[in-house]
C-alpha cells in the first residue's frame, strides 16, 4: 500500500471526529450562539463511551450514553449563556475545562487500557477499485456519519426546520416577532451541537483510536470549530474541510513510516499549523465570511 | 411572545443601574456555589467531604511554609490574567496565555543554557525581559493574524499554544535535553545568577511576586487613569462610537495582545528562573487557562484580579493538598475551576438583572 492508498482509505475514519463535531457546531452557530466547549464536550463523550464499552455496554450503547450526557453538559452551557444571557465566549470556555476535567476524573482508572473497535463494511463492487477502493470499507459509524452529512445539508436547504434555525441565528428579534421561539430554537441547537460532539469523541476513543488517555481529544474539538469558519458555514465546504483534516493527521503518520526525517513534535502540530494558515486564507476574504456568516451570531437575544 | 412551557420560569429583567452589591457578591457566591457542588462530586467518588474540605481550603493557612506556596503561586496567576483583562475589556479574547506563558519560558531559558558558565546580577533580569519579549512575539502572530487576515483571535491563539507545547517538547528532548539528564524531557538545572532573587528567607517566594503587584498598580493605572486605556475600553463597550471618534480598532488589539503576551511571557520566565530552575515538560500546571478565570472571576478589575488570584492559587494548593491527603484526583481541581467560572457566570447577571416571577410580571406595568 503506497501513501495515498493509504490516505485514501483512512481519511473517512480519521475525518469522523472532525465532522461529527463540527456539523454539531455549525447547527448552534447557525442558530446564532457561539459554543466554545467543543473540546470538552468531545472529552467528556469520549471517556463515557469508553467505560460502557469497556464494560462490556457494547458500541452502540457507548455512543448513546455519550452523546445524551455530552447534550446534558451543552445544556448546562445553553442555561448559563441563553438562560441567564452570560458572555458565550466566557461560558464556552468554562463548559471546555469543565468537560475535560471531568473527562480526567471519570478516565483516571482507565489510563491506557484498550478496547475493541468496530469491524470494517466493504461495499462490493466499489472497494475493489485499484488505489480508490479502501474509501469504500468503512465502518458503520462512517457511513452513518455521511447519512447524517446529507440530511442535514437537506434540511438546511430544503425544509422549514433549517429556515426556522437561520431566521434565529440571522435575526431573532423578526423571528421572534414573527412567534418563533427564539430561546427554544437556540437551546434545542445548543443540545444538538452537544450530542454530536458526544459521537464525535465517543468514535475518538471506541472506534478511532480504541484506547483511552488523558487528553486524547488533542484539540480536535476546536479544529471543529475552526472548520465551521472554513467551511463558511455550509455543510458541504465542512465535509471537505473535515476530509482536509483527516488527510492532514494521517500524512503525519505515512511520514513517520516513510522514515521521512522529520521531528515528530512538527508532524504532531501539523494539523493545528494547516488550522492556522487555512484561517488566515480563508477569513482574509472578508466578502466571502460576510456574505456567510450569521449575523447575530454570539450576542445574547433580548426582548 | 412567550413559550407556554416556560412560563413558569422568573425571566430576567434589566435593573434600570447594576447592582454594587451583586458586584461584590458575585465572586463570593460563586465560589460558595461551587465549593458546594463540589464537595456534592467529592462524596458521590466516596471521598470524606469533610476532610478535602479541610484540605482544600483550611491546610493552604494552617502553616507558613503552605501559605508561602499560595504566594509563590499568585505571581504567574496574578502577572497573567491582569495582562489579559485588559484584552478582554476591549473584547480581545486571547486565550493563549498557554502558549505565550511557554514561549516566555524558552526565551529566557536561553541564556543560561547557552551560557552556562555566565555570572553576574544580569543575568535574571535579562531572563525575565527576554522571556516578556518571547511572549509578546508569540502572541503578535495571533495580532497578524486578526488584524491584517481577519482571523479569529480566539482560535488562532489557542491552536499557537497546542503548538508551543509541542515545541517546547521538542526542545527537551532534542537539542536543550541535559545530556547528563538521564533521558527524562528537561533542561540542564541553571547557575545561581539566573535564579529570581527569594523575597521571603526560608520560602520559595520570590522577587517575581512583587513585580506581580507593581504590574498590577501599572495595570490599575492604565485601566483607569490613562487615556490610551480608555480609548481599549470603549472599543469594547462601544465598538462603532470608538470608530466615530477615530479610534484604531485594529491598534487595540495589537496592543491588547502584546500586553497579554508580554505579562504570560514575564511569569513563563519568572517560573524557570524561580521554583523550577530549569525547562521542564510540566513547566505549566495550566496558569494560561486559569488565569483567563481568575480574570473573569476578579471582574476584569485590577484590584479584583489582585483577590482572584490569590483565590486561584489557594485552589492549586489546596487541590495538591487534597490529592496527598484526601487521595483526591488532580483533575478533581480543573473540575473546580471550570464549575467555579459558570457559577460566577450566573452571578454576574444579577449585576445587570433581576429576577421577576411570571405572576408579578402580570401586575407590573409594562
Amino acid at each position: 500500500m503506497n501513501a495515498v492508498e493509504f490516505i485514501l482509505a483512512g481519511m473517512l475514519a480519521a475525518a469522523t471526529p472532525f465532522l461529527l463535531a463540527a456539523l454539531g457546531e455549525m447547527v448552534v452557530e447557525r442558530a446564532g450562539v457561539l459554543n466554545l466547549g467543543v473540546e470538552g464536550l468531545m472529552a467528556l463523550g469520549a471517556v463515557i463511551a469508553f467505560i460502557v464499552v469497556y464494560h462490556g455496554g457494547g458500541h452502540f450503547l457507548g455512543f448513546i450514553t455519550a452523546g445524551i450526557s455530552a447534550a446534558l453538559l451543552s445544556l448546562v452551557f445553553a442555561f448559563i449563556a441563553l438562560g441567564f444571557r452570560a458572555n458565550q465566549v466566557a461560558t464556552g470556555l468554562a463548559i471546555g475545562i469543565l468537560g475535560q476535567g471531568l473527562s480526567a476524573l471519570f478516565g483516571k482508572t482507565y489510563e491506557s487500557l484498550t478496547v475493541k473497535g468496530l469491524p470494517k463494511i466493504a461495499i462490493p463492487g466499489l472497494s475493489e477499485i485499484p488505489v480508490i477502493g479502501g474509501l469504500f470499507v468503512q465502518d458503520i459509524v462512517v457511513w452513518l456519519s455521511l447519512l447524517a452529512t446529507l440530511v442535514i445539508w437537506a434540511t438546511f436547504a430544503f425544509t422549514k426546520t433549517g429556515l426556522v434555525i437561520r431566521a434565529v441565528g440571522e435575526n431573532p428579534k423578526a423571528a421572534h416577532a414573527i412567534g418563533y421561539p427564539v430561546i427554544g430554537v437556540r437551546v434545542a441547537a445548543v443540545a444538538f451541537g452537544g450530542m454530536m460532539a458526544g459521537f464525535a469523541g465517543a468514535y475518538a476513543s471506541v472506534i478511532y483510536t480504541p484506547l483511552w488517555a488523558d487528553g486524547m481529544i488533542a484539540g480536535r474539538g476546536w479544529i471543529a470549530i475552526a472548520l465551521v469558519v472554513f467551511g463558511t458555514w455550509l455543510t458541504g465546504r465542512i465535509f471537505l474541510g473535515a476530509c482536509l483534516f483527516g488527510a492532514v493527521s494521517l500524512m503525519s503518520l505515512a511520514a513517520q513510516a516513510t522514515g521521512l526525517d522529520l521531528p515528530s513534535q512538527l508532524l504532531s502540530s501539523l494539523p493545528y499549523l494547516v488550522t492556522i494558515i487555512v484561517l488566515g486564507i480563508i477569513s482574509a476574504d472578508r466578502r466571502r465570511l460576510k456574505m456567510n456568516g450569521v449575523a447575530s451570531l454570539g450576542e445574547p437575544f433580548e426582548h | 411572545m412567550s413559550i407556554p412551557v416556560f412560563a413558569f420560569l422568573p425571566g430576567l429583567v434589566r435593573r434600570e443601574r447594576a447592582s454594587l452589591a451583586a458586584t461584590l457578591l458575585a465572586p463570593l457566591g460563586a465560589l460558595l456555589v461551587a465549593i458546594v457542588l463540589n464537595l456534592g462530586l467529592y462524596m458521590v467518588m466516596g471521598r470524606n467531604p469533610l476532610a478535602v474540605l479541610h484540605a482544600m481550603v483550611l491546610e493552604p493557612f494552617l502553616s507558613w511554609a503552605s501559605f508561602s506556596e499560595v504566594l509563590l503561586k499568585t505571581g504567574p496567576l496574578l502577572l497573567i490574567a491582569q495582562g489579559l483583562a485588559i484584552g478582554f475589556r476591549a473584547k480581545v479574547f486571547n486565550i493563549g496565555a498557554e502558549g505565550q506563558f511557554i514561549l516566555g519560558a524558552i526565551f529566557a531559558s536561553a541564556i543560561p543554557i547557552w551560557f552556562p558558565q555566565a555570572t553576574g546580577g544580569w543575568i535574571w533580569p535579562a531572563m525575565l525581559l527576554l522571556g516578556a519579549i518571547g511572549g509578546a512575539l508569540w502572541a503578535s502572530i495571533t495580532a497578524f493574524w486578526r488584524v491584517r487576515l481577519n482571523a479569529n483571535e480566539i482560535l488562532v491563539s489557542l491552536m499557537l499554544s497546542l503548538v508551543a507545547a509541542q515545541f517546547l517538547y521538542y526542545l527537551l528532548l532534542g537539542p536543550w535535553k541535559d545530556p547528563n539528564g538521564f533521558n527524562f524531557p528537561q533542561s540542564v538545572m541553571f547557575q545561581y545568577d539566573a535564579m529570581v532573587p527569594t523575597l521571603i528567607t526560608g520560602t520559595r517566594v520570590n522577587v517575581s511576586l512583587l513585580i506581580a503587584l507593581a504590574w498590577s498598580v501599572a495595570a490599575w493605572v492604565f485601566m483607569q487613569k490613562s487615556f490610551i486605556g480608555y480609548k481599549l475600553q470603549v472599543g469594547g463597550l462601544a465598538p462603532r462610537a470608538a470608530g466615530y471618534a477615530g479610534f484604531n480598532e485594529g491598534w487595540a488589539i495589537w496592543l491588547s495582545l502584546l500586553i497579554g503576551g508580554f505579562a504570560a511571557g514575564l511569569a513563563g520566565a519568572a517560573e524557570v528562573a524561580g521554583p523550577l530552575g530549569q525547562l521542564q515538560r510540566s513547566i505549566s500546571t495550566g496558569y494560561g487557562y486559569a488565569a483567563i478565570i481568575v480574570a473573569y472571576i476578579g471582574g476584569l478589575h485590577p484590584i479584583g484580579i489582585v483577590i482572584s488570584s490569590v483565590v486561584m492559587a489557594v485552589i492549586y494548593i489546596g487541590g495538591d493538598n487534597a490529592m496527598v491527603s484526601a487521595n483526591l484526583p488532580i483533575a478533581a481541581v480543573r473540575v473546580f475551576q471550570g464549575s467555579l467560572l459558570l457559577a460566577y457566570l450566573i452571578a454576574v447577571a444579577f449585576v445587570r438583572y433581576r429576577l421577576e416571577w411570571p405572576h408579578a410580571a402580570h401586575r407590573s406595568p409594562s
